[in-house]
């Protein structure tokens, strides 16, 4: 490095100092205290993410909820979903109610037939492991919070048959609404990157490894 | 601080404040329950506002099977091809708003309390929040064909 870099170099180091010596002087002046270090803020630019919804937004009365429409006198005399959860236990995603541990903890007592308030669900509490291929931990299906809220027949044989490697299952088939995804996505808990770990939950085994794709296995010069 | 600094900042608010009344005039999307259906399989045709069914208020009431096992609804938005005449008849909403376990038909503005003209959907489902056409395995296709 020759001496003429070195200067310039120099100087836009001091330049630099010198703005950020103004810019702190500046929020001295206007807030009249000294500000922390600001670290990884990164909530702001997530609000213009469409998938996102702000607190602000969530529960809103039917009137402002963009489906119904206020101008029908009826919708005023809806129930506000807020004053109908107040007691339940919260969650971070879909109507921001934890359904299956408000029904655990006796918060919830929905009916289970039509009429007869004391008509018990028929409960079966039987996991259900699936190995996944992939490097996410296998799924673990518990039956006996789905029969808490339906019946075998919902299930059994139409979308699920009730038999090991039976079902082929991706998330692809999810997404687009077919297995667990004509409930999960619509009214049961939202496929979202925090609902990951509720079903991918028992981790791999210590000596897994990935497996190998077939070009890999087939390739001659491996 | 300098003149200049001060009428920048002016600046800088006031473009500040014009973008954030532009963005008020901007329509937003509907920030429903998730769960909520609208359906209007008939109601525009008839002259209606589409009915809006609520699934959070019901399940604080019913479990799924209720209506799901014992009511024959499908797990398909719209799939029920509901209308009055069955609704009257004691089949699908008509078994429990009959006056009996909950309203009557009579409320009509209740259910049919949607905007009109929205299509039949699930407000919230993954489907809707795919911002591209998702990925379909080579198999299922190989399945339809």
């Amino acid at each position: 490095m020759n001496h003429k870099t070195k200067a310039i170099s120099f100087s836009l180091a001091m330049l630099m100092s010198a703005f950020a010596w103004n810019a702190q002087s500046y929020a001295d002046e206007v807030t009249g205290v000294e500000l922390p270090v600001m670290l990884a803020e990164v909530s702001p630019a997530n609000i213009f993410n469409v998938n996102l919804k702000k607190p602000k937004s969530r529960n809103l009365p039917p009137a402002e909820d963009g489906i119904h429409d206020p101008e029908n006198e009826a919708t005023h005399s809806l129930q506000h979903p807020l004053d109908a959860y107040k007691g339940l236990p919260t969650s971070e995603y879909g109507n921001y109610v934890d359904w299956v541990k408000a029904l655990d903890e006796g918060k919830l007592r929905p009916r289970w037939d039509r009429s007869d308030p004391n008509e018990e669900p028929f409960v079966l509490d039987l996991d259900i492991v699936r190995p996944v291929k992939a490097s996410v931990p296998d799924v673990v299906f518990p039956h006996r919070q789905h029969t808490e809220w339906l019946y075998c027949s919902n299930c059994h044989p139409a979308i699920f048959i009730p038999q090991k490697n039976a079902n082929q299952i991706s998330m692809s088939a999810i997404l687009l609404g077919e297995k667990c995804g004509v409930c999960h996505g619509k009214v049961s808990f939202p496929i979202e990157t925090k609902t990951c770990r509720k079903c991918h939950s028992k981790p791999k085994p210590a000596d897994w490894t990935p497996p190998l794709s077939e070009a890999t296995l087939k390739n001659p010069w491996k | 601080m300098s003149s200049k600094i001060k009428r920048n900042v002016l600046k800088s608010m006031i473009i500040g404040v014009l973008a954030y009344m532009g963005a008020l005039g901007v329509p937003q999307p509907a920030q429903a329950e998730y769960a909520d259906v609208v359906i209007n399989n008939y109601a525009d045709a008839a002259g209606m506002r589409p009915a809006v069914f609520p699934h959070w208020f019901h399940r604080i009431r019913f479990r799924c099977k209720v209506c799901h096992t014992d009511l024959g609804f499908a797990f398909k938005a719209g799939g029920n091809k509901i209308d009055m005449a069955k609704i009257i008849d004691g089949k699908f909403c008509g078994a429990c708003h009959n006056g009996e376990i909950s309203w009557s038909v009579e409320n009509c503005a209740l259910c049919h309390s949607g905007i009109p003209g929205q299509p039949t959907h699930f407000h919230g489902s993954t489907v809707q929040r795919l911002i591209a056409p998702a990925y379909k395995p080579l198999q299922d296709k190989d399945a339809k064909n």
